[in-house]
């Protein structure tokens, strides 16, 4: 348990457990996002149960991609990331621990909240599974993706706007998946098939993903 | 041949040998892309035979397919200048992929107008979440994408990098959005034009249509090498040959 990669995942969730308020944010975003729907639409269980695989996976997305904006800021700020690309090892290795860190504490709490969410959105209770893996398998996907995005706009102090022009366009792959498999297992049709693209998806995502990100971050370095 | 293609390639790859070949080449440009596009669209317009089902409304396919061919060859061309210029660092096609984006964002937005305008006839609607039209959008959010991390970034070089990371990543989603939506239900007609096959195209519909398209490139190729001539001239301003230019005139 040791070596750059170790280190270097354990040094990322060391410092999002010790602030905590980083890692809830999103949760609590997610929550507040979701239920401005039934206000804003209307409380009928029917209408609800229509958009809710579409809701909750928009409010899901918004919510990774708003929690990467700092994914690489702090660490540009206090010199860590010159540190981390100048270091002797292939710069993919401390990438790809942060991603999962920051999935390991965004993504996977989204995943385990979306059934909640989803029952609170009147999606039918076999649903409420599907919903949880398409969660589950999308999220790392967005992760990486949405990382290409923060990796390129670290350097420039207007970042939030841009990255979502950047990345959202990036995102309609998982989105039309993750919530077309969701809407599949509502009509009682077979989900396995849209399951596996977003596996496939995840699969791209973490082969050349990691390396992209790597490479945004050289050239936001300025090389 | 080979040989000379190589060299050719490679002189283009200077600035000051790109300037003089643009400088020859834009005047003759211009007036051609205009003149073919003109007769393509005049042809197509107004001598082309009517439509059976859908009458002269079909008509707007003279300007719709040209501009939506213009606007994937453009992203795709963007694409490959990405991968040069991240790959081999060469100036051109950092020039060449800032140039391409502008006049791409242009087409692909006259390609949702005009399908619009003739889905209402047609479809009933001028706008319906289909496969084609949607992977358009997309497109053009992604020319936008690109033009804004390009403006946000101060340093040329370093922009045009990022955004060639940015245009290669947007080639492959082009691919996958096209397909994701797909699964959708689909109200587009299937593509009328085969290079290898019989099209099922009248002759009569299909040349002005064919000539409308060289024309559209040709214009987008005009437009390209002028935005890249004038950003070849800001980036080398400090350089001698440019200098000379300026004094000399």
């Amino acid at each position: 348990m040791s070596g750059p990669w170790w280190a270097t995942l354990r040094r990322e969730l060391t410092l999002i457990w010790r602030s905590p308020a980083d890692m809830v944010q999103p949760l609590f975003f997610f929550m507040v996002v979701v239920s401005l729907f039934p206000l804003g639409l209307s409380p009928k269980p029917e209408l609800l149960a229509l958009v809710a695989p579409g809701v909750v996976w928009v409010a899901a997305l918004l919510a990774v991609m708003l929690s990467l904006d700092g994914l690489f800021r702090r660490d540009q700020e206090s010199g860590a990331l010159d540190q981390m690309l100048t270091a002797p090892v292939v710069s993919v290795l401390p990438v790809s621990a942060k991603l999962l860190a920051h999935w390991l504490l965004t993504g996977l709490p989204l995943a385990l909240m979306a059934p909640l969410l989803g029952y609170m959105m009147q999606l039918p209770v076999p649903a409420l599974a599907t919903l949880t893996y398409s969660v589950l398998l999308g999220t790392p996907t967005l992760t990486v993706i949405g990382a290409i995005g923060a990796a390129l706009t670290v350097g420039l102090n207007r970042g939030g706007i841009l990255l979502a022009l950047l990345i959202l366009p990036l995102y309609v792959p998982v989105l039309v998946f993750g919530a077309g498999v969701v809407r599949a297992a509502v009509d009682g049709s077979p989900t396995q098939g849209l399951l596996a693209v977003l596996g496939a998806l995840l699969a791209l995502a973490l082969s050349l993903g990691p390396l992209a990100v790597a490479m945004g971050l050289r050239i936001s370095a300025g090389d | 041949m080979w040989n000379t293609l190589k060299r050719w390639y490679h002189q283009l790859g200077s600035p000051r040998y790109f300037y003089r070949f643009a400088d020859v080449v834009l005047p003759w440009l211009w007036p051609l892309a205009l003149i073919i596009l003109a007769i393509g669209l005049v042809w197509g317009l107004a001598y082309a035979p009517v439509e059976r089902y859908q009458g002269d409304s079909y008509r707007i396919i003279y300007l719709h397919v040209p501009a939506s061919s213009g606007a994937l060859m453009g992203y795709i061309a963007m694409g490959v200048a990405g991968l040069v210029c991240l790959v081999w660092r060469m100036k051109m096609a950092e020039v060449m992929l800032k140039a391409l984006a502008p006049f791409g964002a242009v087409l692909a937005a006259v390609s949702l107008i005009s399908g619009a305008i003739w889905g209402k006839p047609t479809w009933g609607t001028y706008w319906q979440w289909d496969a084609r039209l949607t992977s358009m959008l997309i497109l053009l959010f992604m020319y936008l994408g690109v033009m804004v991390l390009q403006s946000a970034i101060r340093d040329p070089r370093q922009a045009a990098r990022a955004a060639s990371l940015l245009a290669l990543v947007g080639v492959i989603n082009v691919v996958i959005v096209k397909y994701s939506v797909e699964w959708l239900n689909t109200l587009h007609q299937g593509a009328t034009l085969n290079l290898f096959s019989e099209s099922s195209i009248n002759p009569a519909m299909k040349y002005p249509l064919l000539i409308s398209m060289l024309g559209m490139w040709l214009l987008y190729a005009a437009n390209v090498l002028m935005r890249a001539r004038a950003e070849v001239l800001s980036r080398e301003r400090r350089s001698g040959w440019v200098r000379k230019l300026v004094e000399g005139h």
